[in-house]
């Protein structure tokens, strides 16, 4: 079926070319992330001063961008949103908070395990339980009400903003910050790093990839469509890892990765429990926001402003573990989410009163 | 037939709300949606659980109706 090969190809090309930016000079394991990229980004406008996680990624310029044109040229660009706004922004911190105290977001996870980082096993259990508990309330009724049409222009401007901030990363990177050592100074060169979330992006925007989608969709009802794609990212990821040498089984000495299997596990949690309740994994929500769709686009707001939150209090992981301040941040973010959760489940109200 | 709208629902909503009609009326459902990700993913649910699908396109909106 013509679906089945748009998201075939477009897990494949995800596994390959993530393989593929790591021999370009991204980190080990971190050919996409794009919850370390957002928390470069935000590094690179100085929204946190860490400095070793400083760039303005053009994978995930080229990730909008990518869909935006897709989207365009296939009519299927909506300007849409208004769909309980702050509720995603809060939820989008809580899914960065918790992939940095993991370290990678649902796709870098996948990535991890094709490198044979174990870690990233514990993650996924982490994730698929979190996924669960998402669910769970779905079933309860839980939504976050309807978007509606708005202006074109609504639509335009966030793919506009990731262009002008491409052109500034080439024109006037004086504006901008840059790692000089650590994960931000790993980079693929600029054009390779467009080009790569260009075709990504419209690859994703076509077949509709979402990681949390996948379990999600399986649990649900049934359909492992978009499990699919992730099982193409994970095969080709691995057999590009293969053939590069970077396959490496094993918890100790992963590339910017730690071994707190505790922390490991509940960062993944809010990572699968938020994106349920966001409606996609955070790669979806910038194909999303590229589409028009400016619920997502506050969705990636709050993943920059999380990011911002986790390196100016110390949230974020190292590779010598989970953080206390970023443990406290965890336990809180469950209780947030519970309280969210529990509040837009129309059931569960209803039963209540 | 019981016809549903799910204009404006964020995923996976529509495929809830289908799945959730069709256990109420298991003969068949009209569904409205108003983008074509919700119109692949409401027409794939359908299909999978026995239902002939005839999909109608009304402006900028699709209307799929399920039949036993």
């Amino acid at each position: 079926m013509k679906n089945k090969i748009a998201i075939i190809v477009a897990g494949s090309v995800v596994g390959i070319f993530s393989v593929l930016l790591v021999f370009f000079g991204n980190p080990a394991n971190m050919g996409f992330c794009i919850a370390c990229f957002i928390r470069d980004i935000a590094g690179g406008m100085g929204l946190h001063r860490a400095e070793v996680v400083q760039y303005v990624r053009p994978e995930v310029l080229g990730l909008v961008l990518g869909s935006f044109i897709l989207a365009s040229k296939n009519k299927e660009f909506l300007s849409r949103g208004g769909s309980s706004p702050f509720t995603r922004l809060i939820l989008s911190i809580i899914v960065m908070i918790g992939a940095l105290v993991f370290l990678g977001c649902p796709l870098r996870m996948v990535l991890r395990i094709a490198g044979g980082d174990l870690n990233a096993v514990v993650g996924l259990v982490g994730f698929l339980s979190g996924i669960y508990v998402g669910i769970l309330f779905l079933n309860k009724g839980f939504n976050l009400k309807r978007s509606y049409t708005l202006t074109h222009m609504e639509g335009y401007l966030f793919p506009f903003v990731n262009l002008v901030l491409f052109v500034i990363l080439l024109a006037i990177p004086s504006l901008l910050f840059f790692s000089e050592s650590g994960p931000g100074a790993s980079k693929a060169p600029i054009w390779i790093s467009l080009m790569a979330g260009l075709i990504v992006g419209g690859l994703a925007q076509k077949s509709r990839l979402c990681t949390v989608g996948g379990a999600r969709d399986t649990i649900l009802f049934r359909d492992s469509h978009l499990l699919l794609g992730l099982a193409m990212i994970l095969v080709f990821s691995f057999l590009g890892n293969l053939a590069f040498g970077n396959f490496n089984l094993g918890f100790e000495g992963q590339p910017i990765a730690h071994t707190d299997g505790l922390w490991n596990f509940l960062g993944m949690s809010l990572v699968g429990w938020g994106s349920v309740l966001l409606g996609g994994c955070p790669m979806r929500q910038l194909i999303l926001s590229g589409e028009g769709n400016t619920d997502s686009v506050i969705s990636v707001i709050g993943l920059l402003i999380g990011a911002a939150i986790a390196h100016n209090f110390g949230l974020a992981s190292s590779a010598a573990g989970a953080t206390l301040p970023g443990q406290i941040a965890v336990i809180l973010s469950i209780v947030i989410l519970l309280i969210i959760s529990w509040g837009n489940s129309e059931f569960l109200r209803k039963a209540k009163s | 037939m019981k016809t549903i709208d799910t204009s404006g629902m964020s995923c996976p909503q529509p495929v809830l709300a289908t799945k959730k009609a069709m256990e109420e009326n298991p003969d068949g459902v009209m569904i409205m949606v108003d983008n074509t990700t919700s119109k692949e993913n409401v027409q794939r649910f359908m299909l999978k659980n026995g239902y002939q699908v005839t999909v109608e396109k009304i402006d900028e909106a699709f209307v799929l109706t399920a039949k036993k």
